[in-house]
């Protein structure tokens, strides 16, 4: 199916004029077709094989500084212009008024997927996930527990406005995941492995699953020698990837114009301001093809952008979606995410990295006297408004005399965002990406997390050893 | 709501064969206010529906499960959910645990969950109380910079299982809520503090209170250092232990321990925490937000023991876990919306009220932190090992009174040790939305790390 005919030219033409009939600048309708699929592998069995479809429209009616928003999962002209008319319920004093749009150009983008949902046999797919167990398992008598997760989604998505944008787009994503427990003489300890692209089924090579399962199960059975981690403010050194997320946390979310426009920000008002070590760049990129926080489009029919936030330290830009945008007079930086129909667009991550430094990984750990070595980070929250925030480290190392010893048990890292930014006094140029879920208001969007190694001079670690 | 389960019936009359089937139907309505400045932000209406179909076939060695989900009712949608359920069967592994509830007799608890002021109050005076709580949150204390969000929502869900194996159950429930968050300033920079209220319906909401608890919040943590590191007492206030009661009740969820992915189990009848400790999940208490009258394959819910005088008595059971552990459900089975497939869960847990009051807590603790906030849950908490880590915000406890307040500190220990170090139950229960109701809870020997 050609995704311009989730819903025809002249239909949408007619939703979009009943949106502005009771007055009201700006209207738009989103169209939603997702099919899901997911399997998940446990202890040898194939729990199960779920498929899922969920087809909807978001409308909604922008008055002034006030927004109405309506969802249906009904795609008749009937269904969208009732939704039309309770989003519209919002421009309660207009009168009923004749308007008319017209819609330009429709623009389509194309999938690079080669494998999208529907096209691999399901038996095929069962095969990967028993190949993930047996490596898991063959890594090491440790481990009794085994489970695999598969998740594939292909998702139609049409966006038109009264500005006259048409346009649709075609995201496919594959998400594989393993997950090990180990068990040893003082208890039991975890591994996780994520491999997550936006593309198809063709990502999980035989290469990537193996990698997969064998890193799940090595993590596992090295926290069996896991003491408890240090408490109190020691370097940190995050390898490459999965460290992303200090700069998703530690100020991202604090660059999001949302937060930015209601001064609930710590970075408000920073603008061409030194706010982190000249070593910091840090970049928010929606283009790069195939990474999980990839976008052609935003949910806002905006194309994805490369937008520097932290240029050598200093604040260049903050994200915009297209509301923010609009209130400041410029453009939406294509940040305008959504869950899905049910849900209004937000500022929201792409794909957040840091640009590479001058230093090497070796370097970095041999000149740290004492620290933490974090191999692997959690998930983490931040609170904009103070810039305090937490992430997890789910393996970590001791650090002693320039080596990385003794692996630590699970706990989160504290610290405040600004005051963190200064610290970061070592950045090399192994780069890598991790995919991660980022939820905000209780809307989850894929995202993607970068950096090379690097070390903070100093981070609050919550351990429970003195 | 007959209507919803007039539609599972169709379905489940289509089986043919030996194959079994399980609906689930839901609809809801949905409406969501945001105030800011004075003005209506954001306002949301919304309804809608979806149905889950399971299927399940017998084999020689057990039975095989596949599912599909649909996010409509109309009968395309519903055809194209049964043809994938029935396509993804045979993918599944055979199983002897495997299969679907079968109606077990119990009563189901007569209550009554829904309030029609949801639907009766008018969407002026839904609005009316978004705009209202920000204003009172405003002017309350000029050290109030800023209300970052203030909000009013409110639901009315429906829901309806049949089955082959002769379950029929439908219910209703419905919600209402305000949260609010402020922004205190003064010159040692910003805070922030939370308020919130619920109910079943708009009239049952304090906009007062949930204002006022964002406002002291939000003040109270001006001037908030980081503490020295330290070991010693943390008191949680009410919301926060409801937060650790929901992560002890994950780990006592009999789909985690059947699988020996909780660290209680295998400790059936041991002591796992302190005498004063008893936990229960009772979803037929309607004081709880999380009362309900079926579970998720349709049995009625019952009241759960979980850890009596701190000895493990029991876990909550699907019913697969619950054959898987040679036992029966204990009506707890959760499904997360259409999409999810039913697994145990605890719904309405709540832990025995203690002797004490927070002052009597603080007084006879006399040393230590006060917890009135929990970050980073999801990334420092462990229910398999245990782990526990966790950022906080709060206030020192000094001489029994509470005192400076502190930010940028976790607290740790693992959840086997924290059960064994509590000091105090309180008596001062907080109903409050999610899984668990919370009071004051202090627990000993926590490390406290800060500069």
């Amino acid at each position: 199916m050609n995704t311009s005919e989730l819903v025809e030219r002249d239909v949408i033409e007619r939703v979009l004029a009943s949106a502005l009939s009771r007055g009201g600048e700006f209207a738009e309708v989103f169209v939603e077709d997702r099919r899901t699929s997911s399997a998940s592998l446990d202890q040898r069995r194939v729990e199960e094989l779920s498929s899922g479809r969920d087809r909807g429209a978001g409308i909604r009616v922008v008055v002034g500084e006030t927004t109405g928003f309506a969802h249906t999962a009904d795609l008749s002209e009937q269904g969208l212009i009732d939704a039309a008319h309770a989003a519209a319920t919002v421009a309660r004093s207009g009168s009923s008024r004749t308007v008319t749009t017209s819609l330009g150009e429709h623009m389509s983008y194309v999938n690079q997927a080669e494998q999208p949902l529907g096209t691999v046999d399901k038996a095929r797919k069962i095969e990967v996930l028993l190949r993930a167990d047996d490596i898991a398992r063959s890594t090491g008598g440790e481990i009794t527990q085994v489970m695999v997760g598969l998740g594939e989604s292909s998702r139609r998505i049409l966006v038109a406005n009264s500005d006259g944008v048409f346009r649709s787009d075609h995201q496919v994503r594959t998400r594989f995941n393993v997950q090990c427990v180990a068990l040893g003489d003082t208890g039991m300890q975890t591994g996780y492995r994520p491999v997550a692209a936006t593309r198809g089924f063709e990502i999980l090579t035989d290469d990537a699953v193996a990698e997969a399962a064998t890193g799940a199960a090595r993590q596992a059975i090295t926290k069996l020698a896991a003491r408890p981690a240090p408490s109190g403010d020691l370097p940190v050194v995050l390898a490459g990837g999965s460290g992303g997320i200090l700069f998703h946390e530690a100020c991202g979310h604090g660059l999001e114009a949302d937060a930015i426009l209601k001064e609930a920000s710590v970075y408000a008002g920073k603008a061409g301001q030194k706010v982190a070590s000249d070593l910091v760049t840090l970049v928010d990129d929606g283009t790069v093809e195939g990474e999980w926080g990839y976008l052609a489009m935003d949910d806002e029919g905006r194309a994805a952008g490369r937008n520097v936030l932290i240029e050598n330290g200093v604040l260049t830009d903050y994200m915009w979606d297209f509301l923010s945008a609009r209130r400041q007079g410029r453009a939406s930086s294509g940040n305008g995410r959504r869950q899905s129909y049910q849900h209004l667009p937000m500022v929201r991550m792409t794909n957040t990295y840091l640009l590479e430094g001058p230093d090497t990984p070796e370097d970095i750990i041999a000149q740290t006297p004492r620290g933490v070595y974090v191999a692997q980070l959690g998930g983490g929250q931040v609170n904009t408004a103070t810039g305090d925030f937490v992430f997890g480290m789910t393996e970590a190392y001791l650090i002693e005399g320039g080596v990385i010893t003794t692996p630590l048990r699970e706990c989160n890292l504290i610290g405040n965002g600004p005051e963190v930014l200064q610290r970061v006094d070592a950045v090399a140029s192994d780069f890598s990406m991790t995919p991660g879920t980022c939820g905000k208001d209780g809307q989850q969007v894929p995202v993607g997390t970068g950096q090379a190694t690097m070390r903070l001079s100093s981070v609050t670690i919550g351990g429970t050893a003195a | 709501m007959s209507e919803l389960l007039t539609i599972a019936e169709s379905v489940v009359e289509r089986a043919v064969g030996d194959e079994q089937l399980e609906v689930y139907v839901s609809s809801g309505i949905d409406t969501e206010v945001q105030a800011y400045q004075g003005e209506v932000e954001k306002l949301t209406t919304a309804t809608s529906a979806g149905i889950g179909i399971r299927v399940l076939v017998d084999s020689p060695q057990g039975a095989r499960v596949g599912t599909a989900w649909a996010g409509s009712l109309d009968a395309e949608a519903i055809d194209e959910a049964l043809r994938e359920a029935r396509d993804n069967v045979a993918f599944a592994t055979e199983d002897e645990f495997i299969g679907f509830a079968t109606p077990d007799g119990v009563a189901a608890a007569s209550l009554t969950l829904v309030d029609e002021g949801v639907t009766t109050t008018s969407l002026d005076d839904k609005i009316a109380l978004a705009i209202d709580l920000e204003k009172i949150v405003r002017t309350a204390d000029a050290r109030i910079r800023q209300v970052d969000s203030a909000n009013y929502s409110d639901y009315v869900a429906q829901a309806a299982i049949a089955s082959t194996m002769g379950i029929r159950a439908t219910y209703e429930r419905s919600g209402a809520y305000v949260s609010v968050e402020a922004i205190a300033t003064d010159s040692s920079g910003d805070q922030t503090g939370w308020g919130l209220s619920a109910g079943r319906a708009p009239h049952e909401l304090d906009i007062d209170k949930a204002a006022a608890d964002a406002v002291r919040r939000a003040t109270r943590m001006l001037g908030a250092i980081k503490p020295a590191s330290m070991r010693g007492v943390a008191v949680f206030d009410p919301r926060t232990t409801a937060t650790l009661l929901a992560i002890i009740g994950g780990a006592l969820s009999g789909s985690a321990v059947v699988r020996g992915r909780s660290f209680f189990a295998d400790r059936i009848g041991e002591k796992v925490a302190v005498e004063d400790f008893s936990l229960l999940d009772d979803p037929t208490d309607p004081r709880h937000f999380g009362a309900s009258i079926f579970d998720g394959e349709g049995l009625a819910c019952r009241r759960n023991v979980l850890i009596d005088h701190g000895r493990l008595q029991g876990f909550v059971y699907d019913t697969e876990s619950a054959r898987r552990a040679g036992t029966s459900s204990t009506g707890s089975a959760a499904r997360g919306g259409i999409a999810g497939s039913p697994s145990a869960s605890c719904r309405a847990l709540q832990l025995a009220p203690g002797a004490f009051t927070q002052a009597d807590i603080l007084a006879q603790v006399g040393d230590g932190v006060f917890v009135e906030s929990l970050t980073g849950v999801h990334s420092g908490v462990n229910p398999i090992s245990g782990d526990f880590s966790v950022g906080i915000t709060g206030l020192m406890i000094r001489d029994g009174q509470l005192a400076e307040p502190i930010r940028e500190v976790t607290v740790a220990s693992t959840l086997q040790r924290m059960l064994l170090d509590v000091t105090h139950v309180g008596n001062d229960v907080e109903w409050l939305p999610g899984v668990a109701a919370g009071q004051t809870l202090a627990v000993g020997d926590i490390a406290l790390s800060g500069s």
